[in-house]
């Protein structure tokens, strides 16, 4: 007290009122202070848990991949940048010149490919898909949506197994096409690239149709019509009225389908065979049979950056059009 | 976007009576698109079509998979008298369980501490840490986690299926969170301040008004948790030790060795459960239609 009245003394009188406010307003600051508190307590649990367990690991392997390899994993703790020279270039064993590391860059560029072609085909059939269930009367869009949303919420890796049971060469399709005599050899379609991207549409598709849908729903049909007075043809209406309209949806979806589609590991590992790599097949080889830990924390981290990427594209997306 | 604004906008007298005096009739529907449908139905039969597969043919009384001989449930039977299948069965729910309770009791706090709260400085970064692990792909996750756990084992010598269930919380923490903030961002703020001018305490308050009114969100996200534990792959083949065998690595081992039709009986069971549980998810968040 003595303190406050030794700093203030320039206004000594009308201080019955001020101060009255002032230590109100001090009392609900104090008070909204307790509750932030509270409110950092309660988020506490949540928070260690997933910074001790989710974000530390990120740190651990970011360590791990400016060190040298064990011989039999693990890693030894020496400085060296090679992890990551290693994923743009390849160190000749006699020279040391570096030289692109063109194995790599094909499996990224299978990665990004496959990624990409797969968020296309998704677009493609989810569109469509979305429009025509956001048109339907209210209670049939609910059944649509739950159709819709089932299978994705069904375990990912017993669809994966069931499209294995049908594409692979004893599977359902080659037998039923043997049977029929359309083929007199079993069609090679699993461990493809096309069973991959089969795989990869048919376990992502819900995640590019519910987004557009949420954006669908919201369509102001006048807009449409109005297009449509002015003489547009269905395609023109399409590709000037709705599509510009429902663009957030279609960014959306976009980066939920390619997301998992880049970092997918078990969609590779069943319907590719292990054969048909991907950037995060690469990066499991890292630390099991190839030994290599400071490698794979490098690649997984590129993986990472690229996850983010997409991340940032998206939010600076829809950041604008919230702006506009 | 200036164009849409104009038709909004501009000449608000004759489009709605032009609009009325079309005929209504099935010629020319604006919210019909050719093709459209067709899409729909294909997309909903591409689907179900593989899974529809498996679970027939799940009933199949033939040794081979792929021969269709007779309509048996023989080997669901076999399928529930595997002591490989049981345990691996019995190990999942334990950990789906246990990774559930503790990441839906967390998320339930989270979410209350970070909706419909006044700003505060470090909320952005509570929500940014809550949803990270929706933001790294699974296979970083994984082995970034099997590379901690590993340092910790090393450092404790504390061996065990709490490293397996530990990693579960972290990627169920979002999925439980997020039903809960939207179930709680949908409700009034007026039970609780009725409730305080009736003299209960915050205590009080929370037991008797919100904590009740939260529940199907706590259900909700609890389930979806559970539901997303139990399906994990990848980062469980990765961080699971010796002996940890949940179902989706049975699955995983039983692929690499062959497929039998017991493991189509167990796919088909495992599905089921998938889906009711879906189902019972989707029921109870859904949003009364306003």
């Amino acid at each position: 007290m003595a303190t406050e009245t030794a700093d203030t003394p320039s206004a000594p009188q009308p201080v019955s009122t001020a101060s009255a406010v002032s230590s109100a307003a001090a009392a609900s600051d104090a008070i909204e202070r307790r509750a932030v508190v509270k409110r950092w307590l309660l988020s506490a649990p949540a928070l260690v848990v997933i910074i001790g367990c989710g974000l530390m690991p990120l740190l651990i392997i970011f360590a791990y991949s400016w060190t040298k390899p064990a011989e039999y994993a693990g890693v030894i703790w020496h400085f060296q940048p090679d992890a990551w020279i290693n994923v743009l270039f390849q160190e000749d064993l006699f020279s040391d010149a570096l030289s692109p590391n063109w194995a790599y860059y094909s499996i990224y560029l299978r990665s990004i490919l496959i990624a990409l072609q797969t968020t296309m085909l998704a677009l493609i059939i989810g569109f469509p898909t979305a429009y025509f269930i956001a048109t339907r009367e209210e209670r049939s869009r609910n059944a649509w949506l739950f159709l819709i949303t089932i299978p994705f919420w069904s375990n990912l890796l017993i669809r994966i197994y069931a499209i294995m049971m049908i594409i692979r060469d004893e599977g359902y399709l080659n037998h039923a096409l043997l049977a029929i005599g359309a083929i007199d050899q079993p069609l090679p379609i699993i461990f493809t690239n096309y069973a991959l991207s089969y795989g990869l549409i048919y376990a992502y598709l819900p995640l590019m149709v519910l987004p557009l849908y949420a954006s669908l729903e919201k369509l102001d049909f006048r807009l449409v019509e109005a297009g449509y007075d002015l003489y547009a043809s269905r395609f023109k209406v399409l590709w000037h009225v709705i599509i510009p309209l429902v663009k957030p949806g279609i960014v959306a979806g976009s980066i939920l389908v390619f997301i998992p589609a880049i970092g997918d590991y078990i969609i590779a590992q069943i319907l590719g065979g292990g054969k048909r790599m991907m950037l995060g097949n690469l990066i499991a080889q890292q630390f099991g049979t190839a030994r290599n830990w400071p490698q794979g924390s490098a690649l997984a981290l590129t993986l990472m950056a690229v996850v983010m990427l997409a991340l940032v594209f998206y939010a600076t997306k829809s950041q604008r059009k919230r702006a506009a | 976007m200036t164009a849409v604004a104009d038709t909004r906008r501009g000449r608000p007298g004759p489009r709605p009576v032009a609009a009325a005096a079309r005929p209504k009739g099935r010629r020319f529907d604006v919210k019909t698109l050719p093709g459209f449908a067709v899409m729909a139905w294909f997309c909903v039969v591409a689907l179900y079509t593989p899974i529809a597969v498996l679970v027939a043919y799940s009933f199949n009384d033939n040794n081979t998979v792929v021969i269709w001989t007779q309509f048996s449930v023989r080997w669901y039977g076999i399928a529930l008298n595997d002591e490989e299948i049981r345990d691996a069965a019995l190990l999942s729910l334990k950990v789906a369980f246990l990774a559930s309770l503790f990441a839906t009791t967390f998320a339930t706090m989270a979410a209350i501490a970070t909706t419909r709260v006044p700003n505060y400085r470090g909320l952005t970064f509570i929500y940014a840490i809550i949803n990270q692990p929706l933001m790294v792909p699974e296979i970083v996750t994984g082995i970034a986690t099997i590379v901690f756990f590993g340092l910790i084992r090393q450092a404790t010598g504390i061996y065990g299926i709490g490293y397996l269930i530990t990693a579960h919380i972290v990627f169920c923490i979002p999925f439980a969170y997020l039903p809960i903030r939207a179930r709680l961002e949908d409700m009034d703020r007026t039970f609780e301040n009725a409730a305080a001018d009736l003299y209960a305490s915050p205590w009080q308050a929370f037991r008797h008004v919100t904590f009740p009114l939260l529940v199907p969100g706590i259900l909700g996200g609890g389930m979806l948790a559970f539901l997303v534990s139990l399906d994990d792959v990848v980062i469980s083949v990765l961080v699971a030790g010796p002996g940890e065998t949940t179902l989706p690595l049975y699955v995983v081992s039983q692929i690499k060795r062959g497929i039998t039709p017991e493991l189509n009986a167990m796919a088909s069971m495992f599905l089921c459960a998938s889906a009711i549980l879906a189902t019972l998810f989707f029921l109870l968040t859904r949003r009364k239609a306003k």
